[in-house]
């Protein structure tokens, strides 16, 4: 079998409680390499707590989450060891928070933003990483002439993509995305969008994208995923779904589109 | 030849959960064989289903029941029960689908448009542009136009470059869905002898056309969409 028909991370049965409060449940799916997820729905449907739990950032009151690591083998989220869990954060995976501050450091350069993740993987020659870095902001879309200034002195949009930058340089092969386009001007979130769109095909990334914009989903992913009360209601192909909702709240988020 | 779409007793039915729960029964008993080297034409009246047909062949529509065999590298591929990425696999190797109206991305180049296909199937991107720019000239759409994204062109522009991105790769099977409607005598007569040419290089296709003449032209065979008309 290719390895792309091997799955990369597998869902089984997940779900989350507060208290009393069930806010995942029975959550199963399957991610293959170069896969782009969507999961759509609105505030309180349990998306962000699922996208935590996918991440390791959260573990799961039941169900499970395994990974292919680069051996090839799948492991269980829940037992890795240390060297396991730091080596896919910072290496393997990527994880594009909603405010870039969350994701960058705001007061060192541009370029050591970009470069610490590659040094934390044992990159020492300067020169190097400072070559990679200025790379990295050109595909981007970043003038290398910023490259030694703070990303608070950088534009929403700008720090967005720089964000981006500082998780793709380690060549990670699943990205985390937690609404990276919201709070941005229309303007500059269909430049992210485009930008987004390449890296993830030229680079065969697997992404899962956590949004309530349905244009966001219908532009990147490949699959969506709708979410409400903890459940997931609908799911298939993203213009599947988008084009004949058979649920009715995906009925409604789909009829709620203002035409542009 | 062997059958390259073969449908076998395929339904859709919507049921707008927003309007009252009201089920509409767009076909059922859809039977139809589309072989290599031909074109089938829909016909029906406005509303008869026939672009919820191409779209169900697409996967862009889910079926109800019944089956939507498509020879897909070799094998058979049920499209009615495939799994998410078999569809993209076979909308990526296999069917190409000119829809009525194009939905490009925002900011894509018009070159880009036409040969992200090629593109998506490993042809290197200054090739697959050199292919995409052959198929633009030959459709009038003038190359001081490649640059800009499609949004702004005029319908026939932008149906054009529709037909250009559909047209462009050696997909054996392609799905038209009124290919020429708003096109002139001239662009129509391109998108003729396209299909034409198709057809000798053994491409199955499927579309709906309005114009008698253009019909007349490029049908092998009718197939009344009437006849599928889902009792309500």
């Amino acid at each position: 079998m290719a390895e792309n028909e091997l799955p990369l991370l597998v869902a089984e049965n997940l779900g989350k409680n507060y208290g009393r409060l069930a806010a995942c449940r029975n959550i199963s799916f399957t991610l293959y390499p170069g896969e782009v997820l969507a999961i759509v729905g609105e505030s309180g449907s349990g998306k962000s707590t699922l996208l935590q739990m996918l991440s390791a950032q959260l573990a799961p009151t039941s169900g499970r989450v395994s990974y292919r690591m680069r051996d090839g083998v799948m492991r269980d989220l829940a037992n890795l060891g240390e060297a396991e869990r730091r080596f896919l954060f910072r290496t393997d995976w990527g994880y594009v928070h909603q405010d870039p501050a969350q994701g960058l450091r705001m007061a060192v350069s541009a370029g050591a933003n970009v470069g610490e993740r590659l040094m934390a993987v044992g990159w020492n020659h300067y020169g190097a990483i400072r070559n990679a870095a200025s790379s990295w902001l050109e595909r981007v879309e970043i003038d290398t002439s910023r490259i030694d200034d703070a990303p608070r002195t950088y534009s929403g949009g700008m720090r967005q993509r720089l964000q981006i930058a500082r998780n793709l340089v380690t060549e990670p092969r699943l990205v985390f995305m937690d609404e990276p386009t919201g709070g941005l001007d229309v303007s500059v979130q269909a430049r992210l969008l485009d930008l987004m769109r390449n890296l993830v095909s030229e680079l065969d990334l697997a992404a899962i994208v956590v949004t309530h914009d349905l244009a966001v989903a219908r532009l990147l992913s490949h699959r969506v995923m709708v979410m409400k009360g903890g459940q997931v209601i609908e799911t298939g192909l993203t213009d599947q779904v988008l084009d004949d909702p058979h649920e009715p709240y995906t009925q409604l988020l789909v009829s709620s589109i203002l035409p542009p | 030849m062997p059958a390259m779409i073969e449908i076998t007793d395929a339904a859709k039915t919507f049921t707008m959960h927003l309007q009252g729960s009201v089920r509409l029964n767009v076909v059922r008993g859809v039977n139809f064989v589309v072989n290599a080297s031909e074109c089938v034409v829909l016909s029906g009246p406005s509303g008869a289903g026939k672009s919820s047909i191409l779209k169900m062949i697409f996967g862009n529509y889910r079926c109800d029941g019944g089956r939507i065999a498509i020879r897909h590298q070799g094998n058979v591929i049920d499209l009615a029960s495939a799994e998410p990425r078999d569809v993209l696999s076979v909308r990526r190797e296999t069917i190409g689908y000119v829809s009525q109206f194009l939905r490009a991305v925002p900011r894509v180049p018009t070159l880009d448009v036409v040969a992200e296909p090629l593109v998506a199937r490993g042809t290197p991107r200054e090739k697959a542009r050199a292919q995409a720019g052959k198929l633009l000239r030959r459709l009038n759409i003038p190359e001081r136009l490649w640059a800009l994204p499609p949004s702004t062109f005029s319908g026939g522009e932008q149906q054009r470059v529709n037909i250009a991105r559909g047209f462009v790769s050696d997909h054996p099977i392609l799905l038209l869905d009124e290919p020429t409607a708003s096109l002139d005598a001239a662009n129509g007569e391109v998108v003729v002898r396209l299909i034409e040419e198709k057809k000798l290089g053994g491409v199955a296709m499927v579309a709906i056309v309005h114009d008698d003449e253009i019909r007349g032209r490029i049908a092998d065979r009718v197939v009344d969409v009437t006849s599928f008309a889902a009792a309500a």
